[in-house]
């Protein structure tokens, strides 16, 4: 059943992209979640992310330092780190001074921001490919051979193993700690949660920080899995989480892991089905369709208009 | 004071942290591997010095005696004279007066002033096209150059399959890009506003991935080369004409120059641009017009008072499209050659900051904005961080001043006391 064994290497395959686009799209999703607005400006981040991890990667190389857990290790901490600053800055620049106001005035700031970061990694890096070679290779096959088997990489084995523990620990951070519980508050209602007490500027600060760090350790995987990087990769990466936020409804952490892993698949499918260079067009096609028929998306809650 | 040591602190910490690996660390490529160099010490010192102007502003923000007086040192106009700029009537004797100025222009200026002029009008005209759509409909369109390439492809197509001049394809492309409007824009305008803004710019990356993929028709990646240019009645500019064509020197019996090519497609982009301005000036007094305004102010309070929000949504839409079908057959006739490269999300960005920063709704604002923004793009010594100051401006305009740089003041009536 050769062609069974292929569906399967194509759902793989769209499972491990399809759970990157879950990190990022938890950080477009936590932010909506409070204050109702896009952050444009997320997917720079993401770039940002995976440029940081190239940077340890290879002077951590220079330094001589071969083994793989201690070069994983300084990798994701040192972007999670950087980006973490990166968000808090972020909000605090380009969106805090806008707040409350019209919608599409701290959307326009976002699409600013996003030119900017762009062109500031462009400038200082130059807009050619990086790459380096892959930390982590070889593979094993599940069947008999790779001919009539999913052929499964090690790469790819570590971005779910990752991918689980960065949602594992979101998911108790939000359920057990004061500060998610402060977080799951500010998303009921902001003006409430601000009248009992909680800090709402620093929690929003908080949902900024840590959709960018999670945002970060999908940078640092695809960055690895992909072993190439530019400038322009945070511009289709953030569209595509975004569609995977609203595909699961905006909002819903468990809508955006949801949506992360169907839009990878329905990528891999549709690019098999269509030709590779018309995976981007599946992705916007779902956008557009669930918008149509589920604006809410498939776990999101009906929004009530309020005059 | 520890309270400042702290905030002042931590500001650096985040700084370096910005500034530092990205900037202050780069990856260069040697040979086959990656190598991380240091940035130069130009770099290196800015960083550090941005770092202790961090520092001593954090600790010291209390104390400075000009902290609080920074926001009246602003340049600020005299409130008359603000309050005079704004009035409508005003606004329109200074466009009278531009246009005055648009129509000497081409016999005055050099000829790579009209140029840039003409590179001018296209934003102009493309910006009063999504000014109906996002400053007076208050929908945020991203996609907006996705319509912008459906006039120039229809105009390039028509040319290359059927052998059309570009005087029946331009109403040809407009209606395209219409129609292109209306069935993109029908499915998706019951969405709120920051919904449409991603599916408007999913729609634009669409229609442009189609054109560069389409090879077989559109060319693919290369575009399509060899659009004729406009003629005159008949009239062609070139040095020769094709077949069954006479040139205007010939006809006029005056010796050949390629300046009178320049001047003719300027005078075009001008007509397109006064008829944009006209068109779009009746259509603000009419019912139309004030439902496209009442929908960006109030959607529910609109649609208790009887209006359709799909239609009047779909009108603005369907119409801003058009205003961009008929600039992007115009930029193919210019250019003579469309990729699809040149309709990228950027470009789409720029026309939105051109409404924006305009004063979203003011036409006049949009012309002075579409003149600041060519400048800038042409400005060679700028050229690196253009696109750099490009999204600062925005951010800064968007927390400084969001109703943009020479908004118009609304017609209303003021109740006396």
């Amino acid at each position: 059943m050769p062609e069974l064994y292929h569906y399967l290497q194509q759902l793989v395959n769209g499972l491990t992209i399809g759970s990157t686009y879950a990190l990022i799209a938890i950080g477009y999703t936590m932010v909506y979640g409070i204050i109702g607005m896009i952050n444009f400006a997320h997917g720079e981040v993401y770039m940002i992310g995976s440029y940081i991890a190239f940077i340890a990667i290879t002077l951590l190389a220079m330094a001589g330092v071969d083994s793989l857990l201690p070069i994983m290790f300084v990798a994701f901490a040192a972007s999670m780190i950087v980006t973490s600053a990166y968000g808090y800055s972020i909000e605090r620049f380009a969106y805090r001074p806008l707040r409350g106001g019209n919608r599409l005035i701290p959307l326009i700031s976002a699409i600013g921001m996003s030119i900017f970061l762009q062109n500031m990694v462009m400038l200082s890096q130059d807009s050619k490919d990086k790459a380096i070679p892959s930390l982590l290779p070889g593979n094993f096959v599940l069947g008999e051979s790779a001919m009539s088997g999913v052929t499964i990489s090690y790469m790819q084995v570590l971005i779910f193993v990752v991918t689980f523990l960065a949602m594992l620990g979101l998911s108790l951070f939000i359920s057990r700690s004061r500060l998610g519980r402060a977080c799951r508050a500010c998303a009921e209602d902001l003006k409430m949660a601000n009248l009992l007490g909680i800090n709402t500027n620093q929690i929003i600060a908080l949902t900024f920080v840590i959709g960018a760090a999670l945002a970060a350790v999908a940078g640092v995987l695809l960055g690895m899995q992909y072993g190439v990087i530019n400038p322009h990769l945070g511009f289709l990466a953030g569209i595509k989480a975004f569609t995977a936020a609203v595909l699961g409804g905006i909002g819903s952490i468990p809508g955006a892991v949801l949506g992360g892993l169907l839009l990878g698949v329905a990528e891999a499918f549709g690019a098999d089905l269509f030709g590779d260079q018309y995976k981007d067009v599946v992705a916007f096609s779902l956008l557009v369709l669930v918008l149509l028929f589920r604006p809410t998306g498939i776990l999101g809650r009906p929004e009530v208009e309020k005059v | 004071m520890s309270r400042n040591l702290k905030t002042a602190l931590f500001s650096t910490l985040l700084l370096l942290l910005i500034s530092y690996p990205i900037l202050g660390l780069k990856l260069s490529v040697i040979g086959i591997g990656l190598q991380v160099e240091g940035a130069d010490a130009r770099t290196l010192w800015t960083i550090g010095l941005a770092a202790v102007a961090m520092f001593t502003w954090q600790l010291l923000r209390d104390r400075l005696p000009g902290a609080g007086r920074l926001a009246a040192m602003t340049p600020s106009v005299p409130g008359q004279v603000k309050h005079w700029l704004t009035l409508p009537s005003t606004q329109r004797w200074i466009i009278l007066a531009l246009v005055m100025l648009a129509l000497v222009w081409p016999f005055f200026g050099s000829r790579a002033a009209v140029d840039i002029a003409t590179l001018i009008l296209i934003y102009v005209m493309l910006g009063i096209g999504l000014n109906i759509v996002v400053g007076l409909a208050g929908l945020l369109d991203l996609g907006y150059v996705g319509f912008y390439a459906v006039g120039a492809y229809t105009y390039a197509l028509l040319a290359e399959y059927a052998g059309f001049g570009f005087w029946l394809a331009l109403p040809i492309a407009g209606l395209m890009a219409a129609t292109f409007g209306c069935l993109l824009g029908f499915p998706v305008l019951r969405l709120r506003g920051d919904y449409l803004a991603i599916v408007t710019l999913g729609f634009g990356e669409i229609i442009r991935i189609l054109l560069r993929n389409l090879t077989d028709i559109t060319g693919g990646p290369n575009g399509i080369s060899q659009i004729p240019k406009p003629t005159l009645f008949g009239l062609s500019f070139d040095r020769r004409a094709p077949e069954g064509l006479e040139t205007f020197h010939g006809f006029f019996g005056i010796p050949y120059d390629s300046t009178y090519k320049v001047i003719f497609l300027y005078l075009i982009a001008l007509l397109l641009v006064l008829l944009a301005l006209f068109v779009i000036n009746r259509l603000m007094r009419m019912p139309i017009g004030r439902a496209w305004e009442a929908l960006r102010e109030d959607e529910i309070a609109c649609r208790s008072l009887g209006l359709n929000p799909t239609i009047v949504k779909l009108s603005a839409f369907t119409l801003g499209a058009t205003f961009a079908g008929f600039a992007g057959s115009f930029f193919a006739a210019r250019q003579g050659l469309v990729t699809p490269e040149s309709f990228t999300f950027i470009e789409s960005a720029m026309i939105l900051a051109i409404v924006v920063l305009g004063g979203m709704g003011s036409q006049l604002g949009i012309i002075l904005a579409a003149v600041v923004m060519v400048l800038l793009q042409e400005m060679r010594e700028f050229n690196e961080y253009r696109m750099l100051i490009f999204g600062l401006t925005m951010i800064v305009m968007m927390i400084w001043r969001p109703q943009g740089l020479l908004p118009m003041q609304r017609p209303h009536l003021e109740l006396k006391s």
